[in-house]
């Protein structure tokens, strides 16, 4: 009995410690900002360093959990910020509150990608490996391209789509333009700050570490870990597979909303909801640790961080930041450097100690 | 009526009738072998009764209701949960777990309330905790209940599966090749263990063997299998005094 | 004159089919480079589109800035290109043999950011304008209603006399045979006295020197060169690959043929901006029904 109590606790307690290190960093930065010691650079970070995080966390869920190599999580993202600043700008006048609105808008932009994802996951989860990452950076450049030349207008009689021009929508005099092809929209408003950001951290890492510790999400992982070991013991494999990939697309969606209303503006281009930001996360995940949602955390702030402060250096940063990636694979996941590590890591001493206890305890 | 019945079961892969024409009734409480030579269609004869693959003929019932057809989980939650030849945990998962996740659909609360962390979740985590203990308990594993599963040893690795399967509460119980790599002492181990199983949890077992000791030890009936079809059925001792069958896996 | 109307639909049709083809033959032969890779080293070289770039780069400063004869500048870039790929592999991605594909794959991207910002560096971020190194009389047919490029031609050409000389080289040659061998069975070959690092090296040679052939032709068509130029091209050979079948040598030269038609087609009847994404939905409509490609091997789970 002994054993059970302590183990629910274990997860538990390092759970506690993620949000612990989340809400310390927030404490630390809003001290900084109280006290002007953060350079305007680094405040203009906040918000998308709490975006990446959730990014990082949400892609986790499908590549660590889920076992499933997506590149394709931009795509949600886009899908997110267009549908939530939609809704915010067709709700501007009509809801003054940006404390009813927002997160309403945050709501509109995570269920718009989470259907989407289900809608995708459909096809897609019956893919495997290899096949299953580029049909995911299809249907991701699929969005990013119709959602970056469509045009989008309303006037009395209806809603008005093309993907031509905005002549082409032939609306009537009151018309407005709400999507103005590769411009996007222009006038999102500014209803992201930091502290919802973390809010919205916050609140990813609670429902994915909760999902992961719940029946749900062992099912997810005996997937991941043996199909058809979990197929012989009753999991029923689209259900859950599609459970994770909607739940990671939501939570891209959600990032896609801090992402507009953090910008002001919204244009799906190449740069930012491209298979190139998609990839980016991806790195966050693999540094931060594969199925480990504090590494994602930890490894998204460093890596969009970085490249940032490293401005000094100019044009030479991603340069920097390219081979640090090669380096760093090279040093972590190659097998000798496994086998150096082994040999001589601390940890092992400590998690053989570890490995003790329990067995102690049975006794 | 027998637990299982199959009749005329049959399936061929490329004009390879890889089992043809196989019947065999097991009754309820029984521990059966299938045994044969290499290649002989036993693993098939597991995923034709689990569902891997569907019989080009013939069909196999469980108390009456036909299984044959229907796909692997709904056979699972039919009664039927099975073994692996070459060993299938969840690796990167706990002992408990791999335990815990056989128990997926016996102890439910949904997607929500584990999100949620509400009072049914911790009150059916505290009953999942406590079966999947007193499973690992019978395989003597729940002292490593914390352990990574990849981290056993050969022995609990597949002991381990016996658990998991267990957990799934099935009516029968498909074990295949369940001594494999085991030595004589872990081998005599095991066939306390399945005979326990056996009377503890009035289990129905079907298991695939070469190790004759462990055969011959626990089986009540043996069916032999040779290049898919079946060679000789019945006792165990006349079956193994066949000399048709000394014959197959010696050669002439 | 509703029939000379679709007459000259019929002709646009065809020398929109003809370039079509022609970038196909672009798109074939770096999938070959694509698949090649993945058959033999079992990974997704991201870097790949990168090496066409730099192909193209060398080509550019030999041909403007050192005035070298262009054939000669070619040959001169396939051999950068070649040790360019063999150094990616031996100092990327060998010591990663073994570890996880993701790692692999990330490392890949990591090669790709290093050549596309090195690149900018060495050239500048103002994209070149490439001239082309092909230069004789474009062919007219129908009286003049349909040229074809000179390009066009040269392009198509040499992706066809590629893909005859790859497969013969693979299915002929000891070292091509060497080369199914490792891509069947990597340790099965190993014990059969294969060479597997070697292999897997002269498979990066010549995957990087089919990249620079690609690169010029690739420029010469579409002039603008720049430290991006590889990457989307990169991408859709990638995307023909996997459509092929990847892997499959012939599924690489039939699925760049498909995407270049679809590509120019979908750009002249449907809308200039989709083109892209039709080619990706192209990609999903066919894995859906074939889910390991046109010419893809089954692959069946044994329990």
């Amino acid at each position: 009995m002994k054993t059970k109590s302590r183990r629910l606790g274990k997860n538990t307690k390092n759970d506690l410690i993620t949000y612990g290190i989340v809400i310390a960093a927030f404490v630390v930065a809003e001290v900084m900002q109280a006290t002007g010691s953060m350079s305007s650079l680094l405040r203009g970070l906040l918000v998308p360093l709490c975006m990446y995080s959730i990014l990082a966390v949400s892609l986790n869920l499908t590549v660590g959990v889920l076992g499933e190599l997506s590149l394709g999580h931009a795509g949600f993202m886009c899908i997110g910020a267009y549908a939530s600043s939609i809704f915010s700008v067709c709700t501007r006048e009509t809801i003054t509150e940006v404390w009813i609105r927002f997160p309403l808008a945050i709501l509109v932009g995570g269920i718009f990608a989470a259907i989407f994802g289900f809608l995708i996951g459909i096809p897609v989860l019956r893919l495997k490996g290899d096949y299953l990452a580029i049909v995911t950076l299809a249907f991701g450049e699929i969005i990013k391209n119709i959602l970056g030349s469509v045009y989008v207008g309303y006037d009395a009689n209806g809603v008005y789509v093309s993907l031509e021009s905005e002549s082409s929508l032939a609306m009537g005099a009151d018309g407005t333009l709400l999507i103005n092809g590769p411009l996007g929209l222009s006038d999102v408003p500014l209803d992201a700050n930091f502290i919802i950001a973390t809010v919205l951290l916050l609140l990813t890492l609670f429902v994915v570490l909760n999902f992961m510790n719940s029946r749900s999400g062992r099912a997810v992982m005996s997937i991941r870990d043996n199909r058809i070991a979990a197929e012989s013991v009753g999991i029923n494999i689209t259900k859950y597979k599609l459970i994770a990939f909607t739940l990671s697309a939501f939570f891209a969606g959600i990032a896609g909303v801090l992402y507009s209303h953090n910008l002001g503006y919204l244009a799906a281009k190449s740069s930012n909801f491209g298979y190139n930001q998609s990839i980016m996360i991806l790195v966050f995940v693999v540094l931060g640790g594969i199925g480990k949602m504090r590494g994602s955390v930890i490894a998204a702030c460093i890596l969009t961080a970085l490249p940032e402060l490293l401005r000094e250096l100019n044009d030479y940063r991603m340069l920097i930041y390219a081979i640090a990636l090669i380096i760093m694979m090279i040093a972590t996941a190659s097998p000798k450097a496994n086998a150096f590590w082994e040999a001589h890591s601390l940890k092992k001493f400590i998690s053989a100690k570890k490995e003790n206890k329990p067995a102690k305890e049975v006794q | 009526m027998a637990l299982l019945e199959a009749t005329n079961l049959s399936i061929s892969f490329g004009g390879l009738k890889a089992v043809d024409n196989f019947n065999i009734k097991i009754e309820k409480g029984q521990l059966y072998g299938l045994i044969g030579p290499n290649g002989a269609g036993k693993t098939t004869i597991f995923n034709l009764l689990t569902g891997v693959y569907k019989p080009t003929e013939g069909q196999a019932t469980l108390d009456g209701t036909v299984i044959t057809g229907k796909k692997t989980i709904d056979i699972n939650k039919a009664g039927v949960a099975r073994t692996f030849q070459n060993i299938r945990l969840f690796k990167q998962m706990s002992v408990l777990d791999n335990v815990k996740v056989g128990l997926h659909n016996h102890y439910k609360y949904s997607t929500i309330e584990g999100i949620l962390k509400l009072p049914s979740y911790f009150k059916k985590e505290k009953e999942m905790d406590e079966k999947a203990m007193s499973l690992l308990k019978v395989f003597d594993l729940d002292g490593e209940a914390d352990y990574l599963s990849s981290n056993l040893p050969y022995g609990k690795q597949r002991k381990l599966e016996i658990a998991r399967a267990l957990a799934t509460n099935p009516k029968l119980l498909l074990l295949d090749e369940p001594a494999a790599g085991m030595n004589p002492h872990e081998t005599a181990e095991l066939m306390d263990t399945i005979r326990f199983v056996r009377d503890e949890f009035d289990m129905t077992i079907l298991l695939i063997e070469h190790d004759m000791r462990l055969v011959a030890g626990i089986c009540e009936e043996l069916t032999v299998l040779n290049f898919g079809q079946v060679l000789c059925q019945g006792e165990t001792s006349q079956v193994l005094n066949n000399p048709q069958v000394i014959t197959a896996y010696l050669g002439e | 004159m509703l029939s000379l109307c679709l007459g000259c639909r019929k002709l646009t049709f065809i020398s929109n089919l003809i370039s079509g083809i022609s970038l196909g033959g672009i798109y074939a032969v770096i999938a070959l480079g694509y698949t090649m890779v993945y058959g033999i080293a079992k990974m997704l070289n991201f870097a790949h589109g990168d090496v066409i770039m730099v192909g193209s780069y060398v080509v550019f400063m030999l041909t403007t800035k050192a005035g070298v004869n262009p054939y000669l500048a070619l040959v001169i870039s396939m051999v950068a290109c070649t040790l360019l790929g063999m150094t990616i592999e031996r100092f990327a991605y060998k010591p990663l043999r073994g570890a996880s594909p993701l790692a692999v794959l990330i490392t890949a991207i990591g090669v790709s950011y290093f050549l596309q910002n090195a690149a900018m560096h060495l050239f500048g971020t103002q994209a070149k304008n490439f001239t082309s190194i092909i230069n004789f009389e474009p062919i007219s047919l129908a009286g003049g209603q349909i040229v074809i490029s000179d390009e066009t031609v040269v392009t198509i050409a040499v992706s066809v006399v590629i893909m005859i000389a790859l497969t013969l080289f693979v299915n002929k040659t000891k070292p091509g045979r060497a080369m199914l061998a490792v891509s069947e069975d990597r340790g099965a070959a190993q014990l059969m006295g294969i060479n597997v690092n070697g292999t897997i090296a002269l498979t990066f040679a010549i995957g990087s020197a089919l990249a620079a052939v690609a690169g010029v032709l690739l420029c010469s068509t579409y002039p603008l060169l720049s430290s991006t130029t590889g990457a989307m091209p990169g991408i859709k050979a990638f995307v023909a690959a996997v459509l092929g079948g990847i892997g499959s040598i012939p599924g690489a030269m039939i699925g760049g043929l498909v995407i270049g038609v679809i590509e120019i087609l979908g750009r002249s009847y449907i809308s200039s901006q989709m083109a892209d994404a039709i080619v990706f939905a192209v990609l999903i409509v066919v894995l859906l029904v074939k889910p390991t490609g046109i010419l893809g091997k089954k692959y069946v789970e044994k329990v």
